[in-house]
């Protein structure tokens, strides 16, 4: 109910005028326009403080620091657009780097067979979130957190610290590079352009942001509301499985950690509202996402690089997150009014 | 009442279990020892009703209890004479961080599930920032007396288990409670009719910050100073309410309900630690047993459970 009276329908009317004001009050403008101020605040700090902010080791730092992230958050973004959301992204990353590691065993050969098979498990638990939530009828927010501690309550039971070994070909996704760009960010763009064309130019989009939008209006226009929303949890699943081999090629080995230590759950969720999809479902887009994680992992550069205590990173996130949607919120009502 | 059934059955059903394995439990003892370990999560749980039956989510309150727990132990650093003062701050905090949570909530409209992740952050950040990284200090002995003494041979977290589960009650059948399901119902109708939408739900986070700020004091004691402490009790919270039957998204469920679901949570721990099931598949078997029961619940009530999956997202 609240659907209707938080600021959807302003948003179309908004389009409509179409000015160029309206649409620098975009979500996806608002957080690229925030970036870009960031970047600018972040440089004169460091620059008060005697450093250079925008050097090559930060800009590259910047990259790597949010591939990971960047990645889960494309795949959350499906999730949310759908109307649901994925709790399970953080526990999944874990097992993925796990299961990597230890078929890979250190040798080359086996790469191949250890993508196929994260690739496969985390399709799975993606299928499993999907039906859980479309035919038992539990709500997302159960579905994926009962899913979560299964994968938790696996992991913790095989593994007490990390495990397996990735050979030196594979740990090249996560430390190379190519002059200034990281593999893993190419790794990242080449995700977010797959999602963006998928959201914008393909038929799934349209169903994607239609059953978010209203899911009875989706079914009785003809929508299959249910495969909808299993397909985006594969979806999602198989983003936070790649995230796993990043995080896997990076370490050099699985660990069963690694994806709760980075909080990718609720960071991914952050950062896609960051980014201006609505929490609801049905309005936002692959954009926003890759404005919103960029936008946390600037933050975070800057914190290191004027070597303020990293509790008080979390303080200005948390601070940061709610502000940005307050603003987009305000946008809404602004407009309607 | 007639609400609460189901999931008291099941509670019956565990605690039988518990008892065939373990006879120690059905001594006034054994019991006991059980009440007070389940006293905090029922007091979250009581408190988290107030703000999913009203439509909304609050994540903070896991983080909310380290902070409390930790500020406790820093102000107090073994000094009784601080004991009351600090007992009345916490609780003022408590009511403190629920109201901005319910204000940002209601007046900035931002999506709870936000505000309280954004509450999360800021709070588990603030205090270790403050304390530098790791909990200093100690509790006193009169602090620590409510999670681990008694009046006689019922301890003091039961007692306050039950003013607690008194005045929910209370509250719930008082014109608040009404209101305050109709706004989780339908905030819209609600507000054409005349209710204070905005006030009921800033009440209904003050109140999940309150429980928290309790549930905080009892942990403290019981369990000593951490600074994972509140580790996860938010989830742990939620997912008591809805296995209580309490729909995510409002206006549905009783806080009865809500408080046995709490239970039914501790007693399975209870139960699959002596089973054996202790480490780390007890989160696996929990995983699969929430996903069951609440999958149970939906298909139980085909009539009355109308899916509301995109709703709660929105009310959150």
């Amino acid at each position: 109910m609240n659907l209707l009276a938080r600021g959807r329908r302003p948003a179309r009317r908004g389009e409509a005028h179409g000015g160029l004001a309206a649409r620098l009050r975009e979500p996806t403008q608002v957080v690229f326009l925030a970036l870009l101020g960031l970047v600018a605040v972040g440089w004169a700090l460091v620059a008060l403080d005697g450093g250079q902010f925008l050097t090559m080791e930060s800009v590259v730092g910047i990259q790597q620091r949010s591939a990971a992230l960047g990645i889960v958050a494309i795949g959350q973004t499906l999730a949310i657009l759908a109307g649901s959301l994925d709790l399970s992204v953080a526990y999944l990353i874990s097992l993925a780097s796990l299961v990597a590691a230890e078929i890979m065993a250190g040798q080359d050969g086996k790469v191949v067979a250890a993508v196929a098979a994260v690739l496969a498990i985390s399709a799975l638990v993606g299928l499993v979130n999907g039906l859980v939530i479309t035919r038992l009828r539990v709500h997302a927010f159960i579905a994926t957190l009962g899913v979560a501690l299964i994968i938790k309550g696996i992991v913790d039971h095989l593994y007490d610290g990390p495990a397996g070994k990735v050979p030196e070909s594979f740990q090249l996704l996560g430390y190379s590079r190519i002059g200034p760009i990281p593999v893993s960010a190419m790794l990242w763009a080449s995700v977010a352009v797959v999602a963006w064309f998928l959201l914008s130019r393909t038929r799934l989009g349209y169903r994607i942001y239609a059953v978010g939008g209203n899911e009875d209006v989706a079914r009785l226009s003809g929508i299959r509301t249910g495969r909808v929303i299993v397909i985006t949890h594969v979806l999602c699943s198989v983003c936070a499985g790649i995230a796993g081999l990043l995080l896997a090629g990076r370490l050099g080995a699985g660990a069963p950690t690694v994806g709760t230590d980075g909080g990718y759950d609720l960071e991914s969720i952050a950062a896609v509202v960051l980014g201006g999809t609505a929490l609801a479902g049905g309005k936002g887009g692959v954009a926003g996402t890759v404005g919103g994680v960029l936008l946390l992992a600037v933050l975070d550069t800057i914190f290191n690089q004027l070597e303020i205590n990293s509790f008080g990173k979390d303080v200005v996130r948390g601070v940061v997150i709610v502000i940005a949607v307050a603003v987009y919120a305000r946008r809404g009502t602004r407009r309607s009014a | 009442m007639r609400r609460a059934l189901p999931i008291l059955a099941v509670l019956m059903v565990l605690l039988a279990a518990i008892a065939v394995v373990n006879p120690f439990f059905l001594e006034p003892a054994g019991f006991l020892a059980f009440l007070k370990r389940a006293a905090p999560l029922v007091i979250l749980a009581a408190g988290q009703y107030f703000v999913i039956v009203s439509g909304e989510f609050d994540l903070s309150v896991g983080s909310l209890v380290t902070a409390e727990v930790v500020i406790a132990a820093r102000l107090i650093d073994g000094d009784e004479s601080a004991t009351g003062p600090v007992l009345a701050l916490l609780i003022v905090v408590g009511l403190f961080v629920g109201l901005v949570n319910g204000v940002v909530t209601t007046k900035l409209r931002v999506p709870s599930f936000i505000v309280t992740l954004g509450m999360l952050l800021v709070l588990s950040g603030a205090v270790f920032l403050w304390t530098g990284g790791a909990p200093r200090g100690a509790l006193s002995q009169g602090f620590r007396m409510f999670g681990r003494g008694g009046l006689g041979p019922l301890p003091w977290s039961v007692l306050i288990l039950l003013a607690v589960g008194a005045v929910a009650i209370w509250l719930m059948r008082a014109d608040f409670g009404k209101t305050l399901i109709a706004t989780g119902d339908n905030v819209r109708a609600a507000a054409l009719s005349g209710v204070r939408v905005d006030r009921a739900k800033i009440f209904a986070f003050m109140f999940s910050g309150l429980a928290a700020a309790v549930a905080a004091i009892l942990l403290g004691g019981f369990a000593g100073v951490s600074a994972q402490v509140g580790q996860g009790l938010e989830f742990s919270a939620i997912t008591a309410v809805v296995l209580g039957g309490v729909v995510l998204g409002g206006g549905r469920g009783s806080v009865l309900a809500a408080m046995a679901g709490a239970f039914t949570l501790e007693a399975l721990f209870t139960l699959l630690n002596l089973y054996g099931i202790s480490g780390a598949l007890e989160f696996t078997v929990q995983g699969v047993i929430i996903i069951a029961a609440v999958a149970a619940g939906a298909i139980r009530l085909p009539r009355k459970f109308t899916p509301r999956r995109g709703d709660a997202h929105a009310a959150s």
